[in-house]
């Protein structure tokens, strides 16, 4: 049983933020959902302070073994979040983690304190692939921007707070430690890489949005480059994410310091692929050098 | 009735050709008879996002036909190759296997159902776009549903299905009409032709108008129908990774000008619940 920030989880496999929409997954597929439930922890797709419709289509493009997405975070807001789909998430069979995000620190504060204050949710992710209005950097770019922001949300829950970086910047490792320095308990990555396609058939960007996030098994090799930059730079505990499609991929992360693996565009092509990715790691484990042995995934 | 939670691998029966497109078919042992209108994400089990490349996001397809059977449900789809999944689908080859998601989405409304004063229904279909309307013409007809089907292609190329969809006895069934482009058969012109003059006729509000192909033609459908007042439903496509509400990708804007999501608030659409259907 891993622990992950104090949370006894079942096995190491989660979801990526913003992959999965349990509540819409459960009127596609019943009750089989929640019985047969293919995560260890439930990480909600990114809140923010006021309800998003997200960007205009089109939002998604095919790319050599994965995609370019730019959906814009659509959510319901807080308020939203907290009266409608907060009431539905904790009837699920896992941890819940939420994932909150905001462009300045106010309204990062309130949204850390209100969703951390309810008991449904056992920890929250910090999504800080976002420009801070007054500065105009993305947070998540800049250690002193990211130390900031721990340091100003740090003393508003007890809650574990997990920062998911960027892999758009040269040292993701740099932003890891000031996670650290400014008291994360966690650290997630990778999130999406920046990627353009252009519409053959029309000349134009293939995205609406002009460029968007590629995922996938086209971004394993560089995910895993990243973990391991950023786990010999911190002792956090790391969730490592990027094209985990299969037990061996999972494996890979663990191998490289991950403490749990989060599966996200692979769930697109099976919806029960968590439940694989699980199954199939501890196969693997059992037959892994001893090295990876003690990782203790039983 | 929910689908299975998971894909899980299904056995191709057979794939045909038929015209410019393909006709194939899957033993489904575990699924629900879909409902009209409903769609299922596919992928090949090999040479399927296997070693990198493409395709690697399984296609969104509805079912044209399906027949219960002993050993499962018989699903029928029809295809044409236009990029690396399709071209893949219309190479699948009997006895092997492809991933299979569904159904989902939601389905077609009876015309009574859409317009409690409707009489019948005229079902309009491009392309290959005819799928769908192909088993729902034939739930209409179970219920003794009046019925006029409108079917357009582009040209004799992108064209197909109709012998094995659309025929009885060796001929076209007696309530469908034809449009090409080309003039290749039918009506030379718009199948939306067809539509305009259908609904110029004194009994045309008294149906319910069901349609399904390329955006041009969905958006004139809708277009003629909100000129003559006539109830329509759409069954509709999007880029779709998932099939069931994860990825967000699927979005059609709302008249109030947020976004559904075009898999689970779809595939078919209310003419009134879209702003227009989005063409190049």
């Amino acid at each position: 049983m891993p622990d992950f920030c104090g949370i006894e989880l079942a096995h190491p496999v989660v979801n990526a933020s913003g992959t999965y929409d349990v509540i819409a997954a459960g009127r596609v597929f019943g009750d089989a959902l929640l019985d047969d439930f293919p995560f260890s922890a439930f990480v909600s797709k990114t809140i923010t302070p006021e309800p998003r419709a997200g960007n205009a289509p089109r939002r998604i493009w095919e790319t050599p073994a994965g995609m370019i997405n730019s959906i814009g975070l659509p959510n319901k807001g807080l308020e939203g979040f907290l009266a409608e789909d907060l009431p539905q998430l904790a009837q699920l069979p896992v941890p819940l983690i939420v994932s909150v995000m905001a462009t300045n620190r106010e309204e990062f504060s309130r949204l850390v304190r209100e969703v951390g204050d309810r008991d449904e949710v056992a920890a929250l992710e910090l999504n800080v692939s976002c420009p801070n209005v007054h500065s105009g950097l993305i947070v998540g770019e800049q250690p002193t921007e990211t130390e900031a922001l721990l340091e100003v949300l740090r003393p508003l829950t007890e809650k574990p707070l997990i920062v998911k970086l960027t892999p758009n910047v040269a040292n993701p490792e740099a932003v890891a430690v000031a996670a650290e320095e400014g008291g994360a308990d966690a650290v997630s990555l990778i999130n999406t890489l920046k990627a353009s396609a252009i519409d053959p058939a029309t000349g134009e960007p293939a995205v609406a949005a002009g460029h968007g996030g590629l995922s996938g098994p086209a971004v394993r090799p560089i995910a895993l480059q990243q973990l391991r930059a950023v786990r010999a730079a911190v002792e956090l505990p790391l969730v490592g994410m990027g094209g985990i499609a299969s037990g061996a991929d999972a494996l890979e992360f663990l191998a490289g310091g991950a403490t749990l693996v989060a599966v996200g565009t692979e769930s697109f092509r099976d919806p029960r692929a968590g439940a694989r990715i699980a199954n199939d790691l501890e196969t693997a484990v059992s037959r892994a050098p001893s090295r990876v042995e003690a990782l203790h995934l039983d | 009735m929910s689908a299975p939670f998971g894909r899980r691998a299904c056995e191709v029966t057979a794939n045909v050709a038929s015209g410019g497109y393909r006709i194939f078919s899957l033993r489904d042992r575990e699924g629900p008879n879909p409902a009209p209108g409903q769609f299922y994400m596919l992928a090949s089990e090999r040479e399927w996002g296997e070693g990198g490349g493409r395709p690697y996001l399984p296609r969104a397809i509805s079912v044209a036909e399906a027949a219960p059977a002993s050993d499962g449900v018989r699903l029928d789809f029809l295809v044409e190759g236009v990029g690396p999944g399709t071209d893949r689908l219309c190479d699948l080859e009997a006895g092997e296997r492809v991933w299979l998601t569904g159904p989902l989405g939601n389905s077609f409304s009876t015309p009574r159902e859409v317009n409690p004063e409707a009489a019948g229904a005229i079902l309009v279909g491009g392309g290959i776009g005819i799928a769908p309307l192909a088993i729902w013409r034939r739930h209409l007809v179970e219920r003794g549903i009046p019925l006029r089907v409108l079917l357009g292609f582009r040209n004799e190329a992108h064209s197909g299905g109709l012998e094995e969809l659309f025929c009885a006895g060796g001929s076209l069934c007696p309530d469908v009409r034809l449009a090409s482009e080309d003039g290749h058969a039918g009506h030379q012109g718009y199948v939306t032709d067809l539509l305009a003059t259908m609904l110029a006729g004194d009994d045309a509000t008294s149906a319910v108008v069901y349609s399904c192909g390329p955006p041009a033609m969905l958006e004139a459908v809708r277009a003629l129908c909100a000129e003559h007042d006539v109830a329509c439903e759409l069954a509709m496509e999007s880029p779709m990774a998932c099939g069931f509400g994860a990825c967000f990708g699927c979005a059609v804007q709302k008249p109030d000008g947020g976004y559904m999501r075009l898999c689970v608030d779809g595939p078919v659409v209310r003419g009134d619940a879209v702003l227009e259907v989005a063409h190049a």
